[in-house]
């Protein structure tokens, strides 16, 4: 009952917004959209696999670069180059998942964010693409069928329909025999590879899925704002999904989006409405949102871990 | 059925195993036992694969396994249980044992069609269930379980594999005298239908369910033999000074 | 050849501050079992309490000295009140709550001294050195190579020789056993955190005269000490000394002549394009050809 509220709500969004002159907003919406299907597929990993993955900005990252270096080499069809740059980061996502994943613990905790960062260096010297500067695209992706994605309204309702279909996805695979072997393993990984579970390549398909579907993320958020540059690969951007994660719930369903919503509407929120007795306190406090960021953060993981989910639920899983 | 030959395996200074052999025959329950810090676990953990053997060779059912995975040999029929219980405790007993027989069955690489779907894996849980006495239990999350149920969920989820041998781990664990029965009684139901590697400090349990035994003291087998000649030995009673043999 | 011996000496010195941070880093995994992405916050602080301690006294020295044990308290006090709730907590928990810290650090940082603090180099030492005639070398440099190998010494000589440092190896390569055999755990968890402050502020301060004193210069080091521990191994200080080394020289030396190689073997259009990508990539490549063959890394102290 409530997902058919929701998907009402998210449906009629642009018109609301189109009809009371906040177009604006709809930009702003479609990436919450885009950043809740990368948290999304981080919770895959993290919350259904068990994996901390420190590095997962860098999919995102892949997917985004593969697809505006597509575009400026003239493959302007969001056909071609949205299923390249899934491509790209799912193949990224297996090099470096068979890599990190014979390791465990605090050793893959830093792997994945060494690998990230590796990534990071490796894109910001590349002077043919911008290098540390970026690369600025002239349009947004062709998608074809007459649609123009430049338009706002189109956009947003393309990547409404990617983050549907992730969500869906989630959801059967959750509840099909890869998801349960996928939480047995994060319940216990001993114990799965001694009843027969191959562990370790479970991992990894659940790694390069989570990979894919970043990239995808990736490929839309170039798209939408027309440029990417090194940044998006920052290993503080792999922070920033952990926390989306964490903040919406980890391993609930709609833990990506929750979080996603919540993280980016709380940053918005601080830097557009002044607090009047913070201001007092500290008159530039706007400038310095991350320790707002980082207070909220703490306290969710010392004092609400299951997030914002856990409240509305008792159950454990989706 | 087993072969074990001259197993070594060192951790820093210490040799767990020192040159282990054994073997252990089609359809037998055969026991293994030896003083605390003999290398017992340690042996196990390299038989069913978790481990890997710094020297020697294993060879099950004639194939050399030596290097193979843990989830290989499992499915070639060498299953284990743990002396300390490890079961997925988010889950029901029905959903344990639902995820060993769906381990068993087929890849899990299927994303899409939902396993609440398939009924014969649920029936062959209820049944793995009811065999080792959980029949009333099944809905009951393992965490909430009895010591001694979740020792038979321990022994369920091994036997759920469909294992020619089992590894069995120390079963009666922690049990007082009346669930020690019980698992003795379940580990003596097994005889005929799979062979049996017991790891036990219950001498009760050891004598009455061995078909033969061997004694593992300081990382090697020092005897083996049939319960009667065990208890015969001279070098067997010295190890075990002060135990009731 | 002049050339390649002043790389490789920037390549030690690197390497040498570089083991400072590891060094502290690997024990807190290694005996803590906790992940604590903070560490470079640390050093962050080390160089900015160092670089007003220098202007509030006057002189290079004691304002580092000062910094030392100023860094350690304030490394300790942070254990104390919110990283001891840490220890019982899952990896996910950790990484999380000291990313909140780096955030929460950095922005302190920037409300109490701006976005930096510059520290100038003592005048005694900023000119350069004859080491081997017609080759001169930076004089601060020498002294932080100097300095790195007498820490380094010294830490070797306190974890193999003490009592203290025979508990801290315990517990690094087996905490349980360590506890039961009445090691007083908590406080040697708030010392191995102090000594890693410390040992922060060392490479902080030191460093501050040649690197810049910026918020946000904990991160970029923090990943190399990451790399360092992969490749020595978990609770390993023999490890993060081999490690930092060899950190150190890949990636200065790397820098410095892997451009230069490619464009003796590769045509010009991809030399000058690939050279520098896998200079700055090198140290990582190194990482995981390391890891695939030994995925514990080189002297896991772990069993």
């Amino acid at each position: 009952m409530r997902i058919a509220f929701l998907i009402l709500f998210a449906v009629a969004l642009p018109i609301v917004l189109n009809s009371t002159d906040q177009a604006f907003y709809l930009s702003f919406a479609s990436r919450i959209l885009i950043y809740a299907l990368a948290a999304t597929s981080l919770n895959l990993v993290l919350g259904y696999g068990g994996m901390v993955s420190f590095g997962h900005a860098a999919f995102v990252g892949t997917g985004a670069y593969v697809a505006s270096i597509a575009y400026v080499e003239g493959l302007a069809s969001a056909w071609i180059g949205w299923p390249l740059a899934v491509a790209a980061a799912a193949l990224a996502a297996l090099v470096i998942g068979a890599l990190s994943l014979r390791t465990r613990g605090v050793y893959f905790i830093m792997i994945t964010l060494a690998f990230a960062q590796m990534m990071y260096y490796l894109v910001n010297s590349m002077k043919a693409y911008g290098g540390d500067e970026g690369l600025t695209l002239p349009a947004r992706a062709d998608i074809g069928f007459g649609l123009d994605l430049g338009d706002d309204v189109t956009f947003y309702y393309a990547a409404l329909c990617f983050l549907a279909l992730a969500i869906f996805s989630l959801h059967r695979l959750a509840n099909a025999r890869f998801g349960r072997a996928l939480l047995a393993i994060r319940e216990n990984e001993a114990r799965a590879e001694a009843i027969g579970y191959p562990v370790q390549r479970y991992k990894l398909v659940a790694f390069v899925i989570a990979g894919a579907a970043a990239g995808l993320a990736g490929a839309l958020l170039a798209s939408h704002g027309k440029y990417v540059n090194p940044n998006i690969l920052h290993w503080t951007q792999s922070g920033t999904l952990l926390v989306m994660v964490i903040l919406g719930g980890v391993g609930r369903l709609w833990g990506g989006v929750l979080g996603a919503a919540a993280l980016l509407g709380l940053e918005h929120l601080m830097a557009e409405h002044r607090i009047g007795w913070l201001a007092a306190l500290l008159p530039d406090y706007q400038q310095h949102a991350s320790l707002g960021v980082g207070l909220v953060l703490l306290a969710v993981v010392l004092f609400a871990p299951q997030g914002i989910a856990g409240l509305f639920s008792r159950q454990r899983h989706a | 059925m087993l072969e074990v030959s001259n197993l070594r395996k060192r951790f820093g200074g210490v040799a767990a195993s020192d040159g282990v052999s054994l073997e252990v025959r089609e359809g037998e329950v055969h026991a293994l036992i030896g003083p605390n810090g003999a290398g017992k676990t340690t042996l196990i953990a390299q038989l069913s694969g978790s481990i890997a053997a710094d020297d020697g060779r294993i060879s099950f059912l004639g194939n050399d396994v030596t290097r193979l995975e843990q989830h290989s040999r499992v499915k070639a029929g060498l299953a284990r249980s743990f002396q300390v219980t490890s079961i997925f405790r988010g889950f029901s007993v029905l959903d344990n044992l639902a995820l060993a027989v769906q381990a068993r069955s087929g890849s899990s690489l299927s994303f899409w069609r939902p396993v609440a779907a398939e009924r014969a894996l649920f029936d062959e849980a209820r049944a793995i269930a009811a065999d080792v006495g959980l029949g009333e239990r099944i809905d009951t999350p393992a965490a909430r379980l009895a010591h001694g149920e979740q020792r038979a969920l321990e022994l369920g989820l091994a036997l759920a594999t469909r294992p020619r041998l089992v590894l069995l781990d120390e079963p009666t664990a922690g049990m007082g005298p009346e669930e020690s029965r019980r698992m003795i009684d379940l580990v003596e139901r097994l005889r005929g239908r799979l062979t049996v590697l017991l790891v036990e400090h219950d001498m009760d349990a050891v004598f009455r369910l061995a078909d033969r035994i061997s004694v593992l003291v300081a990382g090697r087998v020092i005897a083996t033999g049939t319960p009667q000649e065990i208890r015969r030995n001279a070098e067997v009673r010295r190890a075990y000074l002060g135990e009731a043999a | 050849m002049v050339l390649v011996l002043e790389q490789a000496l920037n390549g030690l010195q690197f390497g040498l501050m570089l083991f400072l941070l590891a060094a502290g880093l690997t024990l807190v995994f290694g005996i803590m079992d906790m992940i604590n992405l903070a560490h470079g916050s640390l050093y962050m602080l080390g160089a900015f309490l160092a670089a007003t301690l220098v202007q509030a006294t006057g002189s290079f020295a004691l304002g580092i000295l000062l910094a030392i044990p100023a860094t350690a308290v304030l490394g300790m006090a942070l254990e104390v009140a919110l990283l001891r709730t840490l220890y019982a907590r899952d990896h996910l928990s950790q990484v999380l709550a000291t990313f909140a810290l780096i955030l929460i650090l950095n922005e302190a940082v920037r409300i109490v001294w701006g976005t930096d603090a510059p520290m100038p180099m003592p005048a005694a030492l900023s000119g350069p050195v004859e080491l081997l005639p017609g080759m001169p070398y930076p004089a601060y440099r020498l002294l932080i190579i100097a300095v790195g190998a007498a820490v380094a010494l010294l830490l070797w000589l306190v974890v193999a020789k003490t009592r203290v440092g025979m508990q801290v190896r315990a517990g690094a390569s087996n905490r349980e056993m360590a506890l039961a055999l009445g090691v007083n755990v908590p406080r040697l968890f708030t010392f191995v955190f102090g000594a890693g402050a410390a040992l922060c502020a060392v490479a902080g301060a030191l460093l501050a005269p040649l690197l810049a004193v910026q918020v946000g210069m904990g991160e970029n080091i923090l990943i190399l000490a990451f790399v360092v521990i992969v490749i020595g191994g978990i609770g390993s200080i023999r490890g993060a000394l081999v490690g930092s080394i060899l950190v150190g020289m890949v990636d200065t030396v790397g820098r410095t002549f892997l451009p230069h190689l490619f464009g003796l073997a590769l045509p010009p259009q991809f030399a000058s394009a690939a050279g520098p990508a896998i200079a700055s990539v090198m140290i990582y490549l190194v990482m995981a050809v390391i890891l695939y063959f030994k995925p514990q890394g080189l002297f896991p102290a772990r069993a």
